[in-house]
């Protein structure tokens, strides 16, 4: 057993939300005090990786606050958790999310006979499993919790969600599912590798890393095309995209949230961590189906953006676009594009989650997800259209907003070493411009029309302008909606304006990433 | 050849002169099990009616646990290499102690089920064999078990139900450690005939129950002919039936290999109807569905154990030499497996069934893992049987509790909602549902992942590619029982969930117990199942 000073606060990461996923279950008969719990456990979460974040050292080794437990000795599994600079990027934006979607889903009604307490208790279980998949640093261990994170989405999905509920959270977990076992099988080749060149195998992440990316190419391929289709899913990349339109229009808001924002970003964060140190290999000679995967993602997902009539569905498509543009970034192997992925991966979960929660915040007004049903809203509610103009303007990745120095970094990087696929990737920040400001348009301008709108106002017959009638039943951005999109709307013009911080966390673990696909440009 | 057989010969005229030396140590805990089976006959013929069902049980009860003990016993001293005893006949090795172990557990469980008189009142059996179905007398023995009527000693369950389940499992213990053929043989019949007496002594749906006890008894009797012909065919082919010498014979002669195929082949198409491995598997879902359940859960636990320690026994010693001859086949069969028990397993809508379909898939799995002739293979495989034992029992004994006024609701549609009216059932069910669909921190994501690391090891890429999809359909009809009873509104006239009595509690809670243990500290049972291989003497 390893471990370092700062473990306890990676145990503390781990164990706060877990904890406190128990207390809030049995918490099922009084929804207030699971709502306060929960808040109050989130709220700690956060504090601690604040600490966890201050505590951390860009140039000191690359897995720090790391410790490791026997736990399957006959397959060499620990149970071993250490951050590097993209896990604690991504540990950190569960912990500020998590807490904003309580707020968010305050007064939020749930479907009959469902309690409030298993609703919490199962966001903070997700939460917990993620910190531990973005943690994990035995491929075993990452594997299991891979899996598990399916078992708490799979209820809140299908417990809490829409009217197609059933089909969605059933499809969403075969999709994982299946692509999960993929990976098994490549985990276990990785770990046959492991076994003939050191005698006994390993699912420790360094020592595979060092054995499978010396293994011959062919093996590389087996191993990496079994990772990548799992991570492939979980990113969606398309064509294996199809779950996630379905889960996002069914899942609830919050969790919405956290699946597009934190959750999808395993499958990139999967790319880093696993795909490039140990297939390095293979990532290069099969780059060019990622980027092709990656342009398709960003123009399809654009096109269908712009086509979408439910709210919901839109943002699931805006998300597989700007996936797309992570993975082009990734895989364009060049130390711009790459920092600019990851910091996209940070910038999509802030600027994005704020999207989703703005349009449940339409939708709670409306009653409906689609789009015609709205119109003129911005007269009614200014600020709340306000808010989601910025959040809009940032999906977008406008300048001055904290997407814009992402892609640009993703495009700039990726231009040197693939023109023709970056050129076809900014297609799709044209269209995005196109997509996001239509939305915003139908949904705040003009007259104030829409079923809706009109139902709110009193119904079609009624004598009274549906715009008077909707100013008396629509009330604009309360107090607490405006405290929970607060913090995001400082991060986002912060970051837009001055992203050093950020950069300077994620940059020494990307510039470590690149080094082991053996590919250094000095970052130019 | 001829020099074989005069050392045979030998070896029989010295057993005449003095008498062949006998373990007891060794094979203590089989004999408790035949001597209790035996002491409970003799209890049925002389107690009073109503003092046999607690006398039984506590027989029962007391022999398993007393053969456990003797197990652990043996295992502090046994030679890690393992012995033959009874005159070669029985080979007390590593695999077989686990093996016994595992029965032992699985019956445990499964016998504290066969025992619980609060589910249904009166017991799951029905009360007089003999009764005829439909039959006045068959009326009164249902209604007999009313909670209100107190007559226990007249409606009571059939209580030669218990000495018939420890005829079986002695048999079940004997096959798996059987080091020839013959003794082989002889316990396949013994672990077999009870069974399909039990199978028709459900107390309710008895023309089911009793249709299943027919099929089953015909198309085991198919088997055991195969069985019995490959074995003599082997005969012929080895001059002798013991394993080893068999496996002497065919490591290098040129003797006819066309005997040696064909006994293979039967002998092996026996051995995989009871470990109902497709396409062998046709009884299986029709006998799951219609004997009582706590008997469903002794035969898909322990008669899966029992087969495939038979089969690895079989595989390993005796036919080890020829596996190029038959490891393509076995590869088509587990596939051939694995796609029926999946695929078949997506369209029932009878919950006893589509777990009967989801035990030929994973006897698909465990194929795999028997046909992987290393170290790892025989340790994989044994780990995957206790855990899905194990799994499988808690999920017969929570099906049980699911009942409406005409008995178990086994429909699947019955099953809807049923979180609303009983979560904590649900929730265990739905735990046990993931184990079987091998999801991870259950014993069933262990299991699953030793076995596919051996056979991956050996080169079995393409098997294991083909068993993950297999899983991933297989994944989808477990999911959609939890969909039901999740998300599903609760039909107004549906079955209720009845409040288990000790016994079944008790089962139920060993199983899920050891499904989460086996999934989260799997250190322990992986390594005493990988304490050693098959002895070849």
């Amino acid at each position: 057993m390893t471990s370092t000073s700062g473990a306890a606060l990676l145990v503390a990461l781990l164990l706060i939300p877990l904890v406190g996923a128990i207390v809030v279950a049995f918490l099922r008969d009084n929804d207030k005090l699971a709502k306060q719990v929960a808040l109050g456990v989130s709220l700690v979460e956060f504090v601690v990786a604040v600490i966890s974040w201050i505590s951390y050292d860009p140039s000191g080794a690359r897995l720090q606050q790391a410790f490791s437990i026997d736990w399957i000795p006959a397959f060499g599994v620990h149970l071993a958790f250490g951050i590097d600079g993209i896990a604690l990027v991504m540990i950190a934006v569960i912990a500020l999310l998590v807490p904003i979607v309580i707020g968010a889903g305050w007064a939020d009604k749930l479907p009959a006979e469902r309690s409030a307490g298993g609703f919490w208790s199962l966001i903070l279980l997700t939460q917990a499993i993620t910190i531990g998949v973005f943690a994990a640093t035995d491929v075993f261990l990452f594997y299991v919790l891979f899996e598990v994170m399916l078992i708490p989405m799979y209820f809140l999905i299908g417990s809490y969600g829409g009217a197609r509920r059933q089909y969605a959270a059933v499809k969403f977990f075969l999709y994982s599912f299946l692509g999960g076992l993929i990976m098994l099988a490549s985990a276990i080749g990785a770990y046959s590798l492991a076994a003939e060149e050191l005698g006994s195998g390993s699912f420790d992440w360094a020592t595979l890393v060092r054995v499978v990316s010396n293994a011959p190419l062919e093996n590389q391929i087996w191993i990496f095309l079994g990772f990548f289709l799992a991570f492939a899913v979980k990113a969606p990349l398309v064509p294996l995209h199809t779950w996630l339109p379905d889960a996002a229009a069914e899942a609830p808001i919050g969790v919405a949230v956290i699946m597009i924002a934190v959750l999808d970003k395993v499958g990139t964060f999967g790319f880093l961590r696993y795909l490039l140190p140990m297939t390095p290999d293979a990532s290069v000679e099969l780059a060019p189906l990622v980027l092709v995967m990656g342009v398709a993602g960003v123009l399809y997902g654009a096109l269908l953006a712009t086509g979408q009539r439910d709210m919901k569905r839109f943002i699931a498509y805006v998300s597989i676009a700007h996936f797309g543009f992570m993975s082009i970034g990734i895989f364009a192997f060049s130390a711009q594009s790459e920092v600019g992925a990851v910091s996209y991966m940070l910038n999509h979960s802030i600027s994005t989650g704020m999207l989703i929660l703005v349009i449940g915040m339409v939708i709670a007004r409306g009653g409906s997800s689609l789009i015609a049903d709205y119109g003129g809203l911005a007269k009614i509610t200014p600020a709340l259209a306000g808010v989601f103009f910025v959040a809009g303007l940032a999906s977008l990745s406008l300048p001055g907003t904290n997407s814009f120095i992402s892609e640009f970094l993703v495009l700039i990087g990726s231009y040197g070493r693939e023109p023709v696929y970056t050129i076809l990737a900014t297609v799709g920040m044209i269209l995005a411009a196109l997509y996001v400001l239509w939305l915003y348009q139908r949904v705040f301008h003009g007259p104030v029309r829409g079923n809706a709108l009109v139902d709110v106002a009193g119904g079609p017959g009624t004598a009274i302008a549906p715009e008077v009638g909707a100013r008396k039943a629509i009330l604009d951005l309360s107090g607490r909606e405006k405290l929970v999109l607060a913090p995001l709307l400082v991060l986002v013009v912060g970051i837009g304006i001055y992203p050093k911080p950020v950069l300077d966390v994620i940059t020494p673990t990307v510039d470590a990433t690149l080094s082991s696909v053996g590919i250094s440009d000095g970052g130019n | 050849m001829s020099a074989l057989s005069s050392v045979i010969l030998l070896a029989q005229d010295a057993d005449k002169e003095t008498l062949p030396p006998v373990n007891y140590p060794a094979i203590l805990p089989v004999l408790i099990i035949l001597g209790a089976a035996c002491v409970g006959v003799l209890l049925e013929a002389f107690l009073p009616k109503h003092q046999r069902w607690s006398a039984q049980v506590f027989l029962t009860l007391l022999s398993l646990v007393g053969a456990g003990i003797a197990l652990a016993f043996y295992l502090t001293d046994a030679p890690a290499t393992g012995e033959v005893t009874l005159s070669g006949t029985v080979s007390v090795d590593r695999p077989a102690l686990f093996l016994w172990g595992t029965l032992l557990a699985l019956s445990l469980g499964a016998v504290l089920m066969i025992a619980d008189r609060s589910v249904e009142p009166g017991g799951a059996f029905v009360a007089t064999a003999a009764i005829r179905p439909g039959t006045v007398q068959d009326r009164e023995q249902r209604l007999g078990a009313h909670p209100n009527r107190r007559d226990a000693a007249r409606f009571g369950m059939q209580t030669e139900v218990f000495p018939l389940t420890l005829f079986a499992l002695g048999g079940m213990m004997v096959f798996c450690s059987a080091n020839d053929l013959l003794t082989m043989f002889i316990a396949l019949e013994v672990l077999s005939l009870p069974l399909y007496l039990m199978c028709g002594l459900a107390r309710r749906r008895r023309l089911l129950s009793q249709e299943s006890a027919v099929k089953y008894f015909l198309l085991g009797a198919f088997a055991s002919a195969f069985f019995l012909y490959g074995l003599a065919l082997l005969y012929g082919y080895a001059g002798s039936v013991k394993l080893e010498a068999i496996a002497n014979a065919a490591a290098g002669s040129d003797r006819a290999d066309t005997l040696l195929f064909g006994g293979m082949a039967l002998l092996i198409v026996g051995l995989l109807f009871k470990g109902s491995v497709g396409p062998f598997h046709a009884w299986t879902p029709d006998v799951y569905q219609g004997a009582p359940t706590p008997i469903t859960a002794f035969m898909a636990a322990c008669t899966k154990v029992a087969a495939f320690g038979g089969i690895m026994r079989v595989l390993s010693v005796g036919l080890e030499s020829t596996q190029w001859e038959w490891r393509g086949i076995l590869w088509g069969v587990a596939i051939v497996s694995m796609i029926i028990g999946a695929v078949l397993g997506l369209t029932q809508t009878d919950i006893k069934r589509m777990i009967a379909y989801s035990s030929i898939a994973h006897a698909g799995f465990l194929l795999i893992g028997a046909i992987v002739l290393k170290p790892e293979g025989v340790s994989s495989t044994l780990f995957y049987l206790l855990a899905y034992g194990f799994t499988t029992v808690a999920a017969f004994g929570v099906i049980s509790l699911v009942r409406d006024a005409d008995g178990e609701a086994t429909h699947l549609s019955q099953w809807a909602g049923l979180a609303k009216r009983s979560p904590l059932v649900a929730a265990v069910f739905t735990f046990l549902l993931l184990a079987l669909a091998g999801i991870p921190l259950t014993s069933g994501f262990i299991g699953k992942f030793v076995v596919f690391q051996a056979a991956l090891a050996d080169g079995m890429a393409p098997l294991v590619v083909v068993a993950l999809v297999a899983s991933a359909i297989a994944a989808f009809f477990y999911l959609r029982v939890i969909v039901l009873m999740y998300f599903s509104e609760p039909a107004p006239d549906g079955p209720s969930v009845t409040v288990p009595g000790a016994f079944t509690t008790a089962a139920i809670t060993l199983g899920v117990v050891i499904t989460l243990l086996l999934g989260i500290v799997p250190a322990f049972a992986l390594d005493w199942a990988g304490g050693g291989t098959f002895a070849i003497q």
